[in-house]
């Protein structure tokens, strides 16, 4: 059985059907990334998938649970954390009491303050800045803050939604080393992006989205070395 | 002096009703203009339970109860199949419910102000003034419940939940906070807030009628707005300040007839000055 399992998943805006049944899976200590161009409907299936908007049809198992229908806030303490587009961190609060609400349907205290720490140390500027309002990170270390905070539940399964956007090269080399370092440590990671050149490089498989269907798909060298992607994709 | 002291005490009373105001719509994103309508309820359950019972502190308590669960039942009844909806919607559900109360209060007590006394305390004197020990209650007991609130919003895990879907709800659900559960408890404490609005209102002016609620309603909403709707330091600086200025109207006769008319002027300037209020801040645009 994989870890997740999408079926015929469809998405309708309106009348507009943004998703028209797209199914993947992913595997147990896999990196697997879903790359398209904007508007191909990445971010739609991401909030599919944790019912933050409804499916129209489908099915999502994790493991053998079906969760096509398990609200957003019961899927964390089951496993599955999910970094938003757009980090959407909690500008208002501290970076102390963001990683804190990360863990928030975890009870012991003292599991709680060791992950922490370990955030600390992987990245020691949020333990600088524990005191800080959130809102005044940059943008490269509110995503560090927005992955810690998703890895504070304690997570098997990572959804990450564009966590380059908006970064600059150096933080994208930061983000996706961090990336394969958390999958290193036992962690799947599924992978929205538009920076496909990265995404592929990472993946253990990937899927290209166009237009609400997956076109194709395929481990991640082979569809870096595909001329269609290397064409529409990566700019050669 | 005395002017300041029964000002503050107003503004105790405003600011406890303009939390729940600001509460609800920080974090349920709503108006509920049937919140006023919760105090007139509370009146009436102090009346009748102590009517019934001859015991204040028991009346209180039942007051707390009852506007505890029907804040929770409007929310469930009322709000919440209206998730999602728009906004217009919503607001006109609330007066809607506001009515209903209302209706209901008059059904039961009639249209008749109905008189009650909540203890005598008579007064202290301080410094050559004499202060009603009722005014001295109302205002330590208005500061510790928003010190209470405070401490429980900033240092509380369920606390800063709220916070969190005040500021982002599709975040604070992948944090795993269930939400519908974080905005019943808005409304509970806000109506339980309401109860001792209720209680100290009644401390001030000994009778009930079925419309109690409106003008206070009006008022603390009008405060919370001052102060920057969403923001619970600014529901209790705007409350404060809204209280105060009602009572130095009312002590300068050639302004008294006036000071309703100057308390919504102010939400006028405030309005035109700074729209989000004193203490509102500017909401991002979110992608």
């Amino acid at each position: 059985m994989s870890l997740l399992t999408v079926e015929n998943l469809e998405v309708s805006y309106g009348l507009i059907r943004a998703i028209k049944g797209v199914s993947f899976h992913v595997e147990e200590g896999e990196v697997v990334s879903l790359i398209g161009a904007n508007g191909a409907g990445k971010t739609t299936i991401m909030h599919a998938l944790c019912n933050l908007i409804p499916k129209a049809a489908g099915t999502v198992h994790f493991h053998d649970t079906d969760i096509t229908a398990v609200p957003a806030h019961k899927l964390v303490p089951m496993g599955i954390a999910q970094v938003p587009e757009g980090r959407r961190i909690f500008q208002e609060l501290t970076v102390a009491e963001n990683l804190r609400l990360g863990a928030y349907t975890r009870s012991n205290k003292k599991e709680i303050e060791q992950t922490r720490n370990q955030m600390y140390e992987r990245f020691p500027i949020l333990k600088e800045r524990s005191k800080q309002i959130a809102g005044t990170l940059s943008g490269g270390e509110q995503q560090m803050l927005a992955m810690s905070r998703a890895l504070m539940s304690h997570p098997k399964l990572l959804l990450l939604d564009e966590p380059s956007m908006g970064l600059s090269p150096l933080y994208v080399n930061i983000i996706f080393d961090m990336i394969r370092q958390i999958n290193k440590e036992g962690t799947t990671v599924l992978l929205v992006e538009q920076n496909a050149k990265k995404a592929l490089a990472i993946a253990d498989r990937a899927y290209v989205l166009e237009i609400g269907k997956i076109a194709k798909t395929g481990t991640g060298a082979e569809l870096l070395a595909d001329d269609g992607i290397r064409r529409a994709y990566l700019g050669d | 002096m005395s002017t300041l002291i029964n000002g503050l005490c107003l503004g105790g009373i405003f600011a406890l009703i303009a939390l729940g105001y600001t509460m609800v719509y920080g974090i349920a994103k709503m108006l509920n203009f049937a919140h006023g309508d919760i105090i007139m309820i509370g009146a009436y359950a102090i009346i009748t339970t102590l009517s019934l019972s001859g015991n204040t502190i028991a009346a209180i308590i039942a007051a707390i109860i009852i506007c505890t669960v029907l804040g929770i039942l409007t929310e469930r009844l009322a709000y919440r199949p209206l998730r999602g909806a728009s906004p217009l919607a919503v607001l006109i559900t609330a007066i809607g419910v506001s009515y209903l109360l209302q209706s209901i209060a008059q059904l039961i007590y009639g249209a008749q102000s109905i008189p009650v006394s909540i203890g005598s305390f008579g007064a202290v004197s301080v410094f050559g003034l004499s202060i009603p020990i009722s005014s001295l209650i109302t205002l330590a007991l208005c500061v510790i419940i928003m010190t209470a609130l405070t401490l429980f919003i900033t240092k509380t895990k369920v606390g800063i939940a709220m916070l969190a879907v005040s500021e982002d709800r599709a975040a604070a659900q992948l944090m795993g906070v269930n939400v519908n559960m974080i905005i019943t408890l808005t409304f509970a404490i806000g109506s339980a807030l309401a109860a001792f609005a209720s209680t100290f209102y009644l401390m001030q002016i000994p009778s009930a009628t079925p419309t109690l609620g409106s003008m206070p309603g009006i008022k603390a909403f009008t405060a919370s707005v001052i102060g920057g709707i969403g923001s619970i330091p600014g529901a209790m600086i705007g409350g404060i300040l809204l209280g105060i200025i009602e009572k130095f109207a009312l002590s300068i006769p050639a302004l008294a007839p006036y000071t309703t008319a100057i308390e919504f002027s102010l939400l006028i300037i405030i309005l035109l000055v700074k729209p989000t209020g004193i203490l509102g801040k500017k909401r991002r645009e979110k992608v």
